[in-house]
């Protein structure tokens, strides 16, 4: 039953992907005659957006208006969550909230990651959790699928990568809406609440009295899903079963977490016009992901070391799961939501057992088993050109990308990008786990508290958003290191590939012969799936051994 | 080649981006937000408010979707919950697996409910879930409750079994193999019972 029901939310993403792909296509890179629909809405835009939407820009000037919208939304975003007292649809009076935290927040939401300190139904009224936090979903998302388009147009030749509001508006309105529509009326229909009234009050059954946190729940799941955000409406995310109340609403948001960054692939295959290309990063992406997804559920059909000797009944581990997603959904959800650095959760990582809990964290290491939206992408090209660069070393050629010779100065951008983010993780790791700001803040004995601490620094910087949610985090020292890594490592690695395009397209092309490497062959697959397996191996292995390993062979021990 | 950015100065940059700002608020939040507020509202009102379940004098009594902590011998027990059943303030134990605390709470939970080693306790009354909420339990949780139940209301054990099975499905039809049966429906449904016997 395990293998058919990941066979399936695996099966439906893929099938789905590809007329999701060529409905992309249509939405960010329109052709059609003028007068059409299609072009109405492009001049639509342009007149939205004024001047500075209807040129064309080079990467930098692409770079210069991503930075400066992701500006504005972090900005609006601090406003909105400052002045939340001030502000309507608060019928349940939350109050102010910290300062680092709203920091932390603002940045975790801007940078799709959605990291929470904090939780939704505690903390953040009906206003903050729509015009800020579900905004920047929408737009954040879309960011990061208007970076893969210029990247896209930029490896296919052309020094003018495209124009970046528009390409904005046409993710968010034509890509992210339609789809967030869709899903949230089938949540609607699933049983997820939607509605601006305040916390109900129950008088139980046995005379206690019961608040039940409610809200406008189904909108925002809906494109925390689809826009691999993955911060919840309410703490336990979609655990809650305001979030995620059935079987039925369990299948369609898992479908959704992989569909947009499997679309992401055949919608970058068919801009740069190699879609043979594509299908062998989409099989390596996909055979990395059923390998994680396959481990996940294994290793979770053990029972919690701790109930060893007790007169318990030996099933799966249940700890922090809920029974009517039944027995696999959990580490299947936790595999894809790490894989594609959406960061929601069905069941409490913390609780997993060790060798399950590996799972998320080499999704995140990775970070390109199809990725965040646009980004999981993005992160795959830089791997690609250090195997292409690896492979022209040992043939003794110059190695080349799609017809353009990969070079030095391309090569010093890829090893940067590639060096930030196992930078971040294991520098941040390794300064919280020797000072009281981490030891202070974990939750389990042994191991496990190492894991904790490293399990937050991957997700701040793979931009995912999952944690291990015993971790004390909401103080200043891990909401103002995890709020910069977010930032940092949700810019560079789109700056730098975009630069890369950049450099690559500004190269006279060079004709293929028979001497170059192919990249749409089985051959290159194996080249690609070795850089991910052995520079991610290198590291992080020695973290994966003093973290999760030794806590499972602890564990084992006894 | 055309010079990008040549005449457009930072000026309209920043306006640009704020026009964009303002649009995508006003289509992402506001229409979409309304726009689902209203498809849930009116088609669907009962569960876009929550769900909640109301007794026949029309007080709510909770919500179909959430647990509720029963600990009366004549109630069944739903799985224990990290934060005491707050529907305000969700969250799991996030104890892990090897945790001392999570072999206490096991050790309690088989002793409360009268677990050895002949009679080994179901595991989702042994664990709490992800959200400390989960309304449901395992039908065999059920079932091992079922005589401390009856015995306190004065019920056959056979009658509550037959309540049991009747409340009993499977979420995922074949793909969840584990029937589980919710927790204040039952409770409701046995208090029903007990007016119907007076």
């Amino acid at each position: 039953m395990s293998l058919i029901f990941s066979v399936l939310i695996l099966g439906l993403a893929v099938m789905l992907s590809w007329p999701l792909a060529k409905g992309m296509i249509w939405a960010m890179c329109p052709g059609g005659q003028a007068g059409g629909f299609r072009q109405g809405l492009e001049t639509l835009f342009q007149k939205v957006g004024g001047p500075a939407a209807v040129e064309g820009q080079d990467w930098k000037a692409y770079c210069r208006a991503m930075l400066l919208f992701n500006a504005c939304m972090f900005a609006v975003v601090l406003a909105v969550l400052s002045l939340q007292r001030f502000l309507p649809l608060n019928p349940d009076g939350k109050g102010a909230l910290e300062p680092s935290l709203i920091f932390h927040t603002a940045a975790s939401f801007t940078t799709n990651t959605n990291l929470q300190h904090y939780s939704g139904e505690v903390s953040m009224s009906y206003f903050s959790q729509i015009f800020g936090l579900m905004w920047l979903q929408f737009v954040s998302a879309a960011t990061g699928l208007a970076a893969l388009a210029a990247l896209a147009r930029g490896l296919s030749g052309k020094t003018e990568v495209g124009n970046f509001y528009r390409d904005l508006m046409r993710a968010t309105f034509l890509v992210l809406l339609p789809l967030a529509v869709v899903l949230a009326v089938l949540l609607v229909l699933g049983g997820v609440p939607m509605t601006l009234e305040g916390a109900a009050t129950a008088q139980t059954l046995e005379g206690a009295v019961q608040t039940i946190a409610r809200g406008p729940v189904a909108a925002f799941v809906a494109i925390k899903q689809l826009g691999t955000n993955g911060g919840g409406f309410f703490g336990p995310n979609s655990a809650h079963p305001f979030e995620n109340p059935s079987f039925f609403t369990n299948l369609v948001t898992c479908v959704s977490i992989p569909l947009l960054p499997m679309a992401c692939v055949w919608m970058f295959g068919r801009i740069t016009g190699r879609m043979r290309h594509a299908a062998i990063v989409f099989a390596v992406m996909a055979a990395l992901l059923m390998v994680k997804v396959g481990l996940a559920v294994h290793f979770e059909s053990a029972p919690a070391a701790a109930f060893a000797g007790l007169p318990v009944q030996v099933t799966g581990n249940l700890e922090g799961k809920e029974l009517r997603f039944g027995a696999a959904a959990g580490p299947v959800w936790g595999a894809l939501t790490t894989a594609t650095s959406n960061g929601s959760v069905n069941c409490m990582h913390d609780s997993l057992n060790p060798l399950t809990g590996l799972v998320p964290l080499i999704g995140m290491w990775l970070n390109v088993t199809f990725g965040g939206v646009g980004v999981g992408l993005i992160n795959m090209f830089i791997y690609i050109i250090v195997g292409v660069f690896i492979c022209g070393m040992m043939v003794g050629r110059t190695p080349e990308y799609m017809g353009r010779k990969v070079e030095t100065r391309e090569m010093k951008l890829a090893l940067l990008a590639l060096l930030v983010h196992p930078l971040f993780i294991l520098g941040g790791t390794a300064l919280f786990a020797s000072t009281s700001w981490g030891l202070a803040a974990v939750h389990n004995p042994g191991a496990h508290g190492f894991t904790e601490i490293l399990y937050e620094f991957s997700s701040a910087a793979a931009n995912n958003g999952s944690g291990f949610e015993g971790l004390g985090d909401n103080t200043v020292p891990w909401n103002v290191a995890t709020g910069i890594i977010m930032l940092l490592a949700r810019f560079i690695p789109i700056v730098l590939p975009l630069a890369i395009a950049g450099s690559l397209a500004a190269k006279k092309p060079t004709p293929e012969t028979v001497g170059t490497l192919r990249t749409d062959t089985p051959l290159f697959g194996w080249v690609i799936l070795g850089s991910v397996v052995f520079i991610g191996a290198l590291l992080f292995l020695p973290v994966a051994v003093l973290g999760p390993i030794a806590e499972h062979l602890a564990v084992a021990g006894k | 080649m055309r010079r990008a950015n040549g005449d457009i100065g930072v000026f309209q940059q920043v306006m640009t981006a704020g026009r964009v700002v303002i649009v995508t608020m006003a289509i992402c939040c506001l229409l979409y937000g309304l726009a689902i507020l209203l498809i849930g509202q009116g088609l669907f009102p009962r569960s876009a408010n929550g769900s909640l379940v109301c007794d026949e004098h029309g007080n709510v009594v909770g919500s179909e979707l959430l647990a509720q902590g029963f600990a009366r011998p004549e109630n069944f027990w739903p799985r224990p919950s990290a934060v005491d059943y707050n529907a305000s303030a969700a969250g799991g134990s996030n104890w892990s697996p090897k945790n001392p605390e999570l072999r206490g709470r096991g050790r309690a939970m088989a002793a409360r409910l009268g677990a050895d080693s002949g009679h080994a306790l179901p595991a989702d009354l042994a664990t709490a879930s992800g959200s400390g909420l989960d309304p449901h339990i395992t039908l065999a949780a059920a079932k091992y409750q079922a005589e401390r139940v009856a015995a306190a209301r004065g019920l056959s054990v056979a009658t509550v079994t037959g309540l049991l099975e009747r409340q009993a499905v499977r979420p995922g039809g074949a793909l969840t193999p584990e029937p589980v049966v919710n927790v204040l429906q039952l409770n409701l449904a046995l208090n029903r019972l007990g007016k119907h016997h007076e």
